[in-house]
């Protein structure tokens, strides 16, 4: 963590099978990737409610990680999939409200795809990074 | 639900693993950041908290100081939690009332060279699974019945081994298999290292045992179609394929007292269709009325339809049996299991990927298992080892290592399929055993004799006569005029190009998953790694479980290994299944969605996304609301994802619980 440079505050929501699994094997392993991103875990990304992508983009997240199994691998059959369709509501959401939506981005990590897991948190801070603070968070503070 | 609330008050505990977690956080910052949250009321670290004196700490913390909530910061509780929830338990307090902080796996070990970004990260770990606790509550597993049956799928040596274990435990097992035999791959080799037992003869008494277990239901040429259901009450759907012959059994159940079939072969006589027999690799004719191979059990006759032409010859030729019947479809069945055993093998890889090394357009260049077949007595040669171009005996033969094995191309696969080397050294004994003044030639990377005896077999061939040479075949060529081969190398050892003229090459190739088999993999909710081989619970301490509970693997569908290997595990993963069937119940944990009736507008949106119709629409004071059935809700929240009056409550995944924990992360941190 460099002195002085912006942190971003960035949250992953991710399925306990495949994509917490796979972090877990990152870590196993030890692939090394920066440590902006925050987990939480649910038991499949079927449980991600617009609500929590909602909630975090207004208490000023720059940005928002939704990953879960491949499509056909999800634990529950389908929570992915039915996950995935929320997402493109979200995005259109969020660029009506003028956030871009590239700060929300939904992934699939198996629990085998260890090195998978620090490309997506490598890329999703580095783009968040280059987005800057969240327009929110910037409002939020005035 | 709704309990009498208590002003929470939580217990921190921060391992320090060693130095595991302790060499890139700042343990004792991370200990005195959690005391100062909302709701702690001690924190405390140790060295292992896994360890007794760890667990003591969390048993002793939340009798002294009342506590309503456990957070234990450490590695992932993918591996620890039923350790902890066990420990705040032993506390007095329900064991769901315990939240892990994972600043392991996905902390000290991922950002080994950042010790502020890490110890930034943990704090704020801590924080959110402060909130999270605050909120949990109490909640009960539910116990289950469990079937006092198992099945097990794929009957080759491993799912024969796992039935028998099943069948003796005095199990009910139904034990299945695609094909119209049991025996698998094992049936197909001729002898088997380094003891050079005949392998039909220590196989064949197994298929036998598993044909007239009594507690063994065997169907083989049958597909697994459907899966419903969870541990210990798995209601799965076989597709009993039609097989166009009746047995004995089925032919009484049809009044034809004294018939069905008997295995004859009056049929086979008459058949007129010729097709290539796949048991045989092609080598060898077969019938479209057949028996798979001479040991089949059980022995009766299959009719192939793609190749059948409805003659009636063999109807007639069966004649008072009246075993034939060539209108015959699918049937399909459903059975109820408590546990099941995947044990679906192997395929060869395909080899003729590698253009290189010629196979299927060079006739003598062959596979390993088609030198099997060419070797063993039942073979189509009746064990003389020939040439497929001309008949002749080779003299002079290639053998190549890790054909498509350890290869990083992207053509072949990655991994070893481990027992290559093993064979490969056996097929050089068998042949320099059968012909006299013969000479194999054995290119290989590395020789990977791991097993018991396996390094003095190794040993043995070396003094028996067989070449080693170490390095990679770059090349063959075949002579259009002699049909010999040309294999160029570069031996490694000596720095030498090799360029070598042989009668006959065979290929040691790859090992792959079973085609097909992904379909049932995920019937099962079971994952896959990389390679396509199934997913172990865990690599160390699971390797016989799966992430499915009551889902256990044996064998090859795990990843590669040799007979030996193949044996052990079907008897763990035998013994793994039958500890929920002699226990008689499970208990499932209790993450099961409730309807808040105040708020559920009826509009049934959950019941059509449930993947397991655990959710139904009923009328309630005059209303309708949604109701759950707690024994078929697994707890994937998809319902609670998309209620849109945010009327369902998913038990230890609640809305509030996760808005607590997202706001922890972002408006409650340090500035
Ligand atoms: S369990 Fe991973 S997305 Fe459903």
């Amino acid at each position: 963590m460099a002195e002085g440079e912006w942190q971003p505050k960035i949250l992953a929501i991710i399925c306990n099978w495949c994509s917490y699994a796979g972090a877990d094997l990152a870590g196993s392993a030890r692939t090394q990737y920066p440590p902006d991103v925050r987990a939480i875990r649910v038991m499949c990304t079927g449980r991600v409610d617009p609500l929590f992508i909602m909630k975090a983009f207004a208490d000023g997240a720059d940005g928002v990680l939704i990953s879960g199994c491949h499509f056909g691998d999800c634990h529950y059959l389908a929570g992915n999939f039915k996950c995935a369709k929320r997402m493109f509501l979200m995005k259109s959401i969020l660029k009506d409200i003028g956030i871009e939506d590239n700060r929300l981005r939904m992934t699939f990590v198996s629990a085998s795809e260890g090195a998978k897991w620090a490309n997506v948190i490598t890329d999703v801070v580095e783009t968040v990074k280059e987005l800057g603070p969240s327009p929110i968070s910037a409002f939020n503070k005035n | 639900m709704a309990e009498e609330k208590k002003q929470p008050r939580i217990g921190v505990f921060v391992c320090h693993c060693g130095t595991n977690i302790a060499g890139s956080i700042d343990v004792k910052a991370v200990q005195e950041y959690a005391r100062t949250l909302p709701g702690v009321i001690v924190a405390d670290d140790y060295q292992y908290m896994c360890s007794t004196p760890g667990q003591t700490k969390i048993d002793n913390a939340i009798k002294e100081n009342d506590l309503t909530g456990v957070v234990v910061a450490a590695c992932s509780p993918r591996l620890h939690e039923p350790t902890f929830r066990t420990a705040t338990k032993e506390g007095g307090l329900n064991p769901f009332r315990f939240e892990m902080a994972n600043i392991r796996e996905q902390d000290a070990w991922v950002h080994m060279h950042d010790n502020a970004g890490a110890t930034a990260k943990a704090k704020d770990a801590i924080r959110i699974a402060v909130a999270k606790a605050a909120l949990l509550e109490d909640l009960y597993p539910k116990s289950v019945p469990v079937e006092h049956a198992a099945m097990v799928v794929g009957a080759g040596v491993g799912g024969i081994q796992a039935a028998l274990d099943l069948a003796n435990a005095g199990i009910k097992t139904y034990l299945i298999d695609k094909l119209p035999t049991v025996g698998g791959r094992m049936s197909q080799l001729d002898k088997t290292f380094p003891t050079l037992d005949c392998s039909q003869c220590i196989l064949t008494p197994k298929m036998v045992d598993v044909g007239r277990h009594p507690n063994i239901d065997l169907r083989t040429y049958t597909e697994v179609e459907a899966v419903e259901g969870y541990i210990g009450n798995f209601d799965i759907t076989l597709r009993k394929k039609a097989r166009g012959v009746l047995t004995p059994t089925e032919a009484t159940e049809k009044g034809i007292v004294g018939g069905g079939c008997n295995g004859c072969g009056d049929c086979d006589a008459v058949c007129p269709v010729i097709k290539p027999n796949p048991f045989e690799l092609g080598m060898k004719p077969r019938k479209a009325i057949y028996i798979y191979h001479p040991q089949v059990t059980p022995l009766i006759y299959t009719v192939d339809f793609d190749s059948c032409i409805k003659c009636g010859l063999c109807v007639e030729a069966c004649g008072e049996k009246k075993a034939i019947d060539l209108d015959m479809a699918d049937a399909f069945e459903t059975v109820k299991v408590g546990t099941v055993i995947l044990a679906t093998g192997y395929d060869i890889f395909p080899i003729e990927k590698k253009r290189e090394w010629g196979y299927k357009q060079f006739d003598n260049v062959i596979t390993s298992l088609e030198f099997e077949r060419l070797i063993c007595a039942s073979g189509p040669t009746g064990g003389h080892l020939i040439r497929p171009s001309d008949g002749q005996t080779p003299k002079k033969v290639a053998f190549v290592l890790c054909a498509g094995s350890r290869d990083n191309t992207g053509v072949g696969k990655p991994y070893c399929s481990r027992f290559c080397c093993m064979y490969s050294l056996k097929h050089a004994h068998q042949m320099m055993e059968k012909i006299p003044g013969c000479q194999p030639y054995i290119f290989y990377m590395d020789i990977r004799s791991f097993g018991k005896q396996y390094e003095e077999f190794y040993y043995r061939i070396q003094d028996e006569g067989a070449k080693f040479i170490r390095g990679r075949v770059a090349n063959i060529l075949e002579d259009a005029k002699t049909k010999d081969l040309h294999v160029y190398a570069e031996d490694t050892l000596l720095g030498q190009p090799v360029d070598l003229t042989v009668d006959l090459v065979v290929l040691a190739a790859a090992i792959e998953p079973t085609q097909g088999i992904d379909p049932v993999r995920k019937m099962f909710g079971v994952s896959c790694s990389q390679d396509g081989w199934m997913l172990e619970a865990h690599p160390k301490l699971n390797p016989c479980g799966t992430t499915t509970a009551g889902v256990f693997l044996a064998g090859v569908c795990q990843g590669p290994k040799d007979i030996p290997d193949t044996v052990a595990q079907a008897e763990g993963a035998a013994s793994a299944a039958s500890i929920p069937i002699h226990m008689g119940k499970v208990e499932l944990e209790p993450y099961f969605a409730q309807c808040i009736e105040e708020k559920c507008a009826g509009c049934g949106m959950c019941v059509n996304l449930c993947p397991y119709s655990a959710l139904a629409l009923v009328e309630k004071d005059g209303k309708q609301v949604m109701q759950v059935t707690e024994a078929k809700c697994k707890g994937c929240g998809t319902c609670g994802g998309f209620c849109p009056g945010g009327a369902i409550y998913m038990q230890h995944f609640t809305t509030p619980q996760i808005v607590a924990q997202i706001d922890a992360f972002l408006l409650g941190g340090e500035e």
